[in-house]
């Protein structure tokens, strides 16, 4: 597989939308893809870095992006304006950044995701299988060993943050053909647990909070992406741990080694494992199976 | 300071929200009533981000410690103190020792209740307001329960007491409100039936509508409302599903029925969005009571331009004709 690229993607004109009075939506590209996401960054990322004034909140999505603005200090109109300009000047082919590699165990087909998933039965696409079952099968893999194989075979992407605090959408950074999509339930379940790690569309999450979910799960880590309280090291500067532009090596764990990570967080006293890469979505893109080899290995 | 005898159905301290943090996925919280709390601080002598207790349906009973001077907007839920009728939209005078009580309310879903000074509990990513799903703001990020106390700023708020507001400035709540919405977004999801069934239907206020969201209800199949399509990779195969996105507060997000996401709303997912209440209609919409009726009004941007705008400009008046 190693011969096989990420092509990229050629947008149509972005779509610039009114949000009532107060906010300006930009949809990129009605389909993901990196290009669409790493132009959603760089270009939320100069929009920070303008300062343009009334501007409340900038808030970077999968393939779109969110501004929240008082129109009271700036008319949508201008803003758009500056938005064009902003669009016109991005060149991606420059654009790189400095980005984390978090570590995430993950207690794969653990008793707890399998026990809310088993309740909510009647809710999913095919009752008889369990979520990684249908998954595998519907993505054309042998079983679950083999799909949860591929699923934390190569890194993820953290291309949106939110929903709830924290949340993480995270994006596989393999080529097109080998991407997993999966659908999301056919009516949501009430009750998620939280570090709860699901799948849907093309998307991975990892619930911050317990609640109400929709995508097919998977498995569970045992560390935190929100610490309210920033008691862990790893949250000194938030308490949000993911950002978009970080990528996130899901790493499969057994049941003894999820204990001790867990006993860990629980007495705050983990040292999340964080390596950093100067990512080059060029390189990247030409050889991704190599490149996210050496992602994955800047972590201990 | 006061204490909380009964909490009421769902009280919590509330201001005018905490920004900076939606691309983390924190929503701004907040009093989902602008007006009616921004009146009430104005009447007490505050100004408009002072943390007032937002009440919802049936208030609390509260012990004021020490005098101050308190005013109650928005829903009307006939408190009395000491077990005597006090005037709503109006700065009270309460003594030392007074209990505050409320009945269910009558007309609108909330009210605020203002004290001189504000209430004073520790601000947290620089708002007091309560976000209960992560436990942050307000009094132990939670709503209110009996024993709790707050405590209030300090203020020198001579010469308001029994200020009130003129009627024209008290908003009636009626049964069927019209609420003002620009249309966009993902409204390109919908057929142009689909977008004439949306503003056309009248909606009925569910039972689940609250600080999160309020979901409406009709007579109508919302899957019929979309334009068939193969979906865009990544989307999911719902009709109604786009690649996640954010979603501003105010939007319309059709998850198997019209959701207007309010204060506490998630800040993004995959269900289109297609269109955005106005920011002065939604302190209205927050006022919308289960089973009540709600329409749609289309606007243009510069419509609703010129309603944000009349709107700052009426509590400008009231911030200047109140304070001074």
């Amino acid at each position: 597989m190693s011969g096989s690229g990420i092509e990229r993607q050629s947008l149509s004109t972005p779509r610039y939308e009114y949000g009532g009075d107060d906010h300006v939506f930009v949809e990129l590209s009605e389909s993901m893809s990196f290009t669409a996401n790493f132009k959603a960054q760089a270009i939320t990322k100069e929009v920070r870095a303008r300062d343009i004034p009334g501007i409340i909140e900038v808030a970077p999505s999968n393939a779109s992006y969110l501004l929240h603005f008082d129109p009271e200090v700036v008319h949508p109109d201008t803003l758009i304006d500056r938005l064009r300009d902003i669009e016109a000047g991005i060149d991606l082919t420059a654009y790189t950044w400095e980005a984390r590699v978090l570590d995430v165990p993950v207690l794969y087909d653990d008793p707890w995701t399998r026990e809310t998933l088993m309740q909510f039965r009647e809710r999913h696409q095919d009752p008889e299988a369990t979520d990684l079952e249908y998954s595998a099968r519907i993505n054309g893999f042998s079983g679950p060993e083999e799909f949860i194989e591929a699923h934390a075979g190569a890194p993820h992407m953290v291309t949106m943050v939110g929903f709830v605090p924290g949340l993480p959408w995270t994006f596989q950074m393999v080529p097109r053909d080998q991407q997993i999509e999966v659908p999301k339930y056919v009516q949501p379940r009430t009750e998620t647990p939280s570090r709860a790690v699901g799948f849907g569309g093309a998307f991975t999450a990892i619930y911050s909070v317990p609640g109400a979910g929709g995508y097919q799960l998977f498995g569970r880590t045992p560390v935190e992406v929100l610490d309210v309280d920033q008691q862990l090291s790893a949250f000194a500067d938030s308490m949000v741990l993911p950002n978009p532009g970080d990528i996130i090596n899901f790493r499969r764990v057994d049941r003894e080694e999820y204990d001790r990570i867990r006993d860990a967080v629980e007495a705050n006293d983990y040292e999340y494992n964080i390596g950093h890469i100067d990512f080059e979505p060029e390189e990247f893109f030409e050889h991704p199976s190599e490149y996210t080899d050496r992602i994955t290995e800047v972590l201990d | 300071m006061l204490r909380i005898v009964e909490p009421g159905l769902s009280t919590t301290v509330q201001d005018t929200g905490r920004y900076g943090h939606y691309h983390i996925g924190m929503p701004p919280s907040g009093a989902v009533d602008q007006y009616a709390h921004r009146v009430a601080n104005f009447l007490v002598g505050n100004e408009a981000d002072a943390a007032t207790l937002e009440l919802t349906y049936t208030g609390p009973e509260v012990v004021f410690e020490e005098e101050g001077l308190v005013a109650v907007c928005g829903a009307d839920m006939d408190p009395s103190l000491d077990g005597e009728p006090v005037p709503t939209w109006t700065a009270v005078r309460v003594a030392a020792g007074q209990t505050l009580s409320f009945e269910f309310a009558t007309e609108g879903a909330r009210a605020y209740l203002a004290v001189d000074g504000g209430i004073d509990t520790e601000p947290v990513m620089g708002s007091r307001a309560t976000y209960t799903l992560i436990g942050v703001g307000g009094h132990e990020g939670r709503e209110l329960e009996a024993g709790d106390e707050l405590p209030t700023g300090a203020t020198e708020a001579d010469g308001l007491e029994g200020n009130s507001v003129d009627a024209a400035h008290v908003p009636d709540y009626g049964a069927e409100t019209s609420i003002r919405v620009v249309m966009g977004l993902c409204d390109y999801r919908l057929t142009e039936d689909g977008k004439e069934t949306l503003l056309d239907t009248e909606w009925t206020v569910s039972n689940e509508a609250d600080r999160v969201g309020y979901r409406l209800d009709a007579d109508v199949d919302i899957q019929g409302l979309f334009v068939e399509r193969e979906q865009p990779f990544g989307a999911g195969t719902d009709l109604t599903n786009v690649v996640d996105l954010g979603y501003p507060v105010g939007s319309i997000q059709m998850a198997g029925q019209p959701i207007v996401l309010m204060r506490d709303a998630v800040t993004g997912g995959g269900y289109a969005t297609v269109g955005t209440v106005i920011s002065p209609d939604r302190s209205t919409l927050a006022q919308g009571r289960s089973h009540e009726t709600v329409t749609f009004e289309p606007v243009s941007v510069e419509e609703a331009l010129t309603a944000r705008e009349d709107w700052t400009a009426r509590l400008d008046r009231l911030r200047e004709e109140l304070l001074g």
